[in-house]
Formats: structure tokens, sequence, C-alpha cells
């Protein structure tokens, strides 16, 4: 029996604690995001990339993608174990959904490393 | 499965007048099988609790974030890939239908982001009981409301 197929994490506890953590980093992120448009009344292409120029930045917003794909990959295994019996079709959709975020987080690496 | 449980309250019984409760029993039971019970179909007067509705609204917020990913990526690698790049984008959001899908994706958001925050409170042992937990969660319902109409207010 391998029950943590589709999970993230080795376990139970394990996805429990990767979810809230990437949680909170993007909490963190998305408050630093609000904090930015809510203080520049003009975003150009010039501060744009200015902003994600800065090493700190691509690291903090590659740290938000990368709880974004965590915590997409638990999230969605959450639901999809309560909402779709069929393992075949659950395991499509799964499927479906982990590779769509591990390219949204390749993108974003590539993307970063060029601006 | 009736002789089941009647045979388990013979032996918790295991008395002379057993007997007689033993048949009561079975008599009883055979009505409350056949008895008609109460059905309320009318979902209308059927309504999920708050907390029920929280639940469910992370849920939603959640995957229609997830879909929306492919949006975001893509608005956020062409808006850093040039100045066409992101002229393109600029342009792209000046139009109602962008605006009002980047309103539902921010909403989704706000939804997603503030029942998250009392998730992660009630993992701490808060606002587990009854009342608490109900206000709470009409609490984060209406807070992400009034956060969605504010983000509306934004946008337009």
């Amino acid at each position: 029996m391998v029950r943590e197929a589709g999970t993230f994490g080795r376990s139970g506890p394990h996805d429990f604690i990767l979810l809230r953590a990437s949680a909170v980093v993007m909490l963190l992120y998305v408050l630093f995001m609000v904090g930015f448009f809510a203080s520049t009344a003009d975003v150009t292409y010039a501060n744009w990339t200015g902003l994600f120029s800065n090493l700190w930045m691509k690291v903090f917003t590659l740290l938000a993608l990368t709880g974004v794909l965590v915590h997409g990959w638990i999230g969605i295994w959450q639901v999809l174990t309560d909402y779709v019996k069929a393992s075949g079709v659950r395991a499509f959709i799964q499927f479906v959904f982990s590779v769509g975020l591990i390219i949204v987080w390749l993108t974003g690496l590539f993307v970063l490393w060029g601006v | 499965m009736v002789d089941i449980l009647t045979y388990v309250e013979v032996a918790l019984i295991n008395s002379a007048p057993g007997i007689l409760y033993i048949s009561w029993c079975f008599i009883e039971r055979q009505s409350i099988v056949k008895k008609e019970r109460p059905v309320n179909l009318d979902l209308s007067t059927i309504q999920f609790p708050a907390a029920a509705k929280a639940s469910i609204l992370h849920r939603v917020s959640g995957v229609i974030m997830l879909v929306s990913l492919a949006f975001l990526i893509w608005a956020f690698a062409t808006s850093l890939s040039g100045p066409e790049g992101f002229a393109q984008v600029e342009s792209i959001m000046t139009s109602f239908i962008a605006k009002f899908i980047g309103w539902g994706i921010l909403t989704a958001l706000g939804f997603h982001l503030i029942i998250g925050i009392r998730h992660l409170i009630m993992d701490m042992g808060f606002w587990e009981e009854l009342d608490s937990g109900r206000a709470s969660a009409t609490a984060s319902i209406v807070i992400s409301i009034i956060v969605s109409v504010l983000v509306g207010v934004w946008l337009w």
C-alpha cells in the first residue's frame, strides 16, 4: 500500500507543516506586493523591472513561487481526494496540476534570471 | 441485522424479565424501520453553517487561483520581457473583461487569505467553540467581501 502517493510531503504531518509554512511565506509576499502597488502611484516598466532586478526580490519571488508549488500541490490533493472518487481520474487531474505547478515554478525561475 | 442487535440485547439483559423486554424490542425495532422518517428536501430552508461556508469558499477560491496561475505567470513573464511586453500587459489590463478577471482573481485571493488566516489561528487552539467558531467564520467572510469591494474600487 502506498498511501502517500500524490501528496507532496512524506506523511500527513509533513504535509500539514508544509501547507502552513508555505502559506506564511506567500502571505508575506502578498503583503509586500500590496505595499508596492499602494506606494507606487504609477507602475512603469522602469520601476517594475527595477524591483525584480534586486537579488533579494528574485529570492523572495522564487521563495513565494516555491510556496505556490507546495501549497497548490497539497491543496489540490486535499480537494481531489475528497471529491474525485475514481482513482484513475484523480491521478490524471493531480498529474495535470502538479506538472502545471512545476512549469509555473520553472517559468518564474527563468524570467527572474533574465531581469 | 435485527436478529444480531436483539441478540446483543439478550446478552445484556440476561434475566427472566428480559424475555418480555426482548420481544418488546423486536416489535419496536420493526416499527422504527417501517416508520416514515421526517424528510426535508426543501433546499431553500436548508443552510450551510457559517464555518462550512468559510470552508467551501476557501477551497473554491484556492482552485480558482490555481487555474488562474496560467494567466498570472503569462502576465508576469510578458511584463518583464521588455517594454513592448509591459505595454501589452498594461493595455490588456485597461479592458473591462481583463479588469473583471483580475478582480475575480484578487477576490479569490482575499477570501482564501483571510479565511486561511482564520484557519491558522484555529490551529493554535482558538475559536474552536460553537459560538466563537461561528462568529469568526462570519467575520472572515464579511471582511473578505469588504476587501473584494475595495479591490474593485482600486481597479476601476
